[in-house]
């Protein structure tokens, strides 16, 4: 298989830095703004949260941002005719709840329910490469693989501290882009210090090894700091995940799009300077 | 695991989080082994202490004044005399129970109205479990008799403040919590709804109204009913009241919706003024579930609305979702005006005084009891105490022909 947008950009980036933000906190017209900065601060990736007015997935950071977001009218429609105009190096990735992929372009009254490739062939015009969705295991993921597969995204499949032997063997084998490491039980948002949840499902994981033919593995959830970027890098990671920390900082800063710039070079620092320690794998 | 293992038709399914799947699996596991093959005598236990605790078998009872009201014989399930006074506890019991054998040590639920919830606070400290309820503040609020009920049976509360705090934020924030703790603690949840197989072991649990009622039906009136009448808001009375009547063709089954103050819905808005989900939503999934919700053309939930809480929610079990598409069920709908006329009426013809969910399906009566046959068998889901200040402050609001005169009261 040959690599996608986004496994090429973690490999070439090694190790990458993936961040999150939710679109339209608190507008899509500053969105854009934060997007381009963060790709000027070094991010490889980039995940846009599309909002969902039931987030389980989430902490009261991101469930505030989806808030904001949804109270300034973000819809799907709007949301990709802001991906329409942006212009990245960094591939740019959906993250979203079920319900909206299967909602879009559906009219709600078919036979056989509600079909997920309108929203699938959407994202691929605006030019996103890939899609995650957190409340999607892969038992269920069967319609939006093969859409994804026909309109050439990739679907990012998450590995949790509970997902163990013939789970974890059926994710990997499904996985493309990037394998999402969840670090740590739980809901997203920003925490004082690594998981040794995360150590052990990097261990776990260490068998599906990026320089042999499987996927990029990144972790997240909880992830805020430069030390913690190296930490996981050292441990075995090609890439780190970050949002709650953004969304703090678009919530709080005085000029959020220097202050994400800022961030984003800080965390890249720091994983590069945990790739330093890291034991030589390749 | 197959397609059809997991869901019912197109409904269903298991649409959680991967930290959830293996609790989910753990889940299913134990559902197949102890409630549906009896391993270490699980069901003996449980039926036990539903006879003992919960007050089991409930009687099937003729209303006479119903009867001769609307012409017909009128049967009325009377799961109001359930412990707690709803059926709610089947499923709580049956749920925390299942929870001490899978050797869980902490138990948590949501609640709405918070029927659910007290039902499992008194299950848990019946069987000695730590039990922590989450319920939307606007509720909490709305609902003070039943929040001490929980605080007395020992159970912790807590409020939840996101988006209208009622019901549906309570579930996301009992997803959230089991999302952390999974490991060591079982999540009740309180209707047919959720991922698989929550909506077929709650049924399962629940099954014993109908199974108990077509017993009781053929003993009593030497038949099956015509047609069997029952509210839905998630739909677990309702299965419970449907399932061991399910392959009786000639039974019709009415699933009786919250018409709230109007089917129409404000799309702009985000509201939907009633809880009629099988009558007028459409398909998505909403916690866990593929099934019929009430949502924008985005995918938006709605805020619901009913003057029954314990009806007001989004979305509806999968199974019956099905057993609509598949015309075995009909769902239909009753306005909160009709509702509260249903309640006075039932209290002052039978002295029976029915929760303003049960309500919804006696209201169907008076709507269309020409379209039920010659023998009815109405779900009696629970008593109306914890309504009774819903319902004067509603009553007071309208001019009900069925509404009693409280002039003793001083204005
Ligand atoms: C008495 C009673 N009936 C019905 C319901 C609705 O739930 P379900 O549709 O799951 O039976 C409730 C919910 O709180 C209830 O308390």
């Amino acid at each position: 298989m040959t690599d996608s947008d986004i496994e090429r950009a973690i490999r070439e980036h090694h190790p990458a830095l993936i961040t999150y933000i939710t679109a339209g906190d608190p507008s899509l017209e500053e969105t854009k703004a934060y997007v381009e900065a963060l790709d000027r601060g070094g991010s490889d990736l980039i995940e846009l949260g599309l909002p969902f007015s039931e987030p389980i997935a989430e902490g009261p950071t991101i469930q505030a941002a989806i808030n904001r977001s949804l109270a300034a009218g973000t819809t799907p429609r709007r949301f990709f005719e802001m991906v329409d105009d942006l212009e990245t190096d960094a591939p740019l990735l959906v993250m979203t709840y079920y319900n909206m992929v299967l909602q879009y372009g559906s009219s709600g009254e078919s036979r056989d329910g509600p079909d997920v490739r309108p929203f699938v062939e959407r994202a691929a015009e605006a030019g996103l490469s890939g899609i995650i969705v957190p409340d999607l295991p892969a038992e269920e993921s069967g319609p939006l693989k093969a859409a994804c597969e026909e309109f050439g995204l990739d679907l990012v499949f998450i590995v949790a501290p509970t997902t163990a032997g013939e789970r974890l063997e059926t994710i990997m084998s499904q996985a493309s882009g990037f394998v999402y490491v969840q670090a740590r039980l739980g809901t997203t948002g920003a925490r004082a210090d690594v998981s040794g949840a995360t150590h052990e499902s990097l261990e776990r994981l260490a068998a599906y090894d990026a320089s042999a033919d499987g996927v990029p593995k990144a972790v997240g959830f909880g992830v805020s700091e430069a030390d913690h970027a190296a930490e996981i890098v050292t441990a075995g990671a090609d890439g780190v995940i970050v949002g709650s920390a953004l969304i703090d900082l678009i919530a709080d800063a005085d000029d959020p799009a220097a202050a994400l710039e800022a961030k984003a070079r800080e965390l890249k620092g720091g994983a590069e300077a945990g790739l330093a320690d890291a034991p030589t794998k390749q | 695991m197959s397609e059809s293992e997991t869901s019912f038709g197109r409904y269903g399914g298991q649409y959680v989080p991967e930290a959830l799947m293996p609790a989910l699996e753990e889940l299913e596991d134990a559902y197949q082994r102890y409630v549906l093959e009896n391993e270490d005598g699980f069901l003996d236990e449980f039926e036990e202490r539903m006879r003992e605790f919960g007050g089991r078998p409930t009687p099937l009872q003729r209303a006479d004044r119903l009867s001769e009201r609307y012409g017909r014989e009128v049967y009325l399930k009377r799961e109001d005399l359930v412990h707690g006074g709803a059926h709610k506890l089947n499923n709580a019991l049956g749920q925390v129970l299942l929870a001490k054998y899978m050797g869980k040590e902490r138990i948590i639920a949501e609640t709405g109205a918070g029927q659910h919830g007290t039902a499992t606070a008194m299950a848990a400290a019946h069987l000695e479990m730590p039990c922590e309820i989450y319920m939307g503040r606007t509720d909490v609020n709305r609902q003070r008799p039943n929040v001490y009920r929980m605080r007395m049976n020992g159970a912790a509360v807590n409020p939840v403040d996101a988006g209208s705090a009622t019901l549906k934020e309570a579930i996301n924030a009992t997803l959230r919590d089991w999302a952390t703790t999974v490991e060591t603690t079982h999540y009740v949840i309180g209707s047919v709804v959720g991922p698989h197989p929550f909506p077929k072991m709650v049924r399962d649990f629940q099954a014993v109204i109908s199974e108990e009622a077509r017993e009781q039906i053929q003993a009593q009136a030497g038949r099956l009913p015509d047609s069997v009448v029952a509210c839905a808001g998630g739909g677990s009375n309702t299965m419970g009241a449907f399932h061991a009547f399910v392959p009786d063709e000639s039974v019709a089954l009415y699933a009786v919706e919250a018409g709230g103050s109007s089917l129409d819905i404000d799309e702009e808005a985000g509201l939907a003024p009633n809880s009629a989900t099988l009558s007028t939503g459409t398909d998505g999934v909403l916690h866990g579930a593929m099934t019929k919700l009430l949502q924008s053309g985005d995918g938006q939930i709605m805020e619901s609305h009913s003057v029954s809480a314990g009806l007001d929610y989004a979305g509806v079990g999968p199974e019956l979702s099905h057993l609509v598409a598949t015309d075995r069920v009909t769902p239909v709908s009753v306005d909160d005006e009709t509702a509260l006329n249903a309640f006075h009426r039932l209290s002052r013809l039978e002295g029976i005084i029915p929760a303003l969910e049960s309500s919804h399906a006696l209201g169907y009566l008076e709507d269309a009891a020409e379209d039920l046959g010659e023998v009815v068998v109405v779900n009696v889901s629970g008593r109306g105490d914890k309504d009774l200040e819903t319902v004067l402050e509603e009553t007071e609001k309208r001019d009900l022909e069925a509404a009693p005169d409280v002039e003793v009261f001083e204005r």
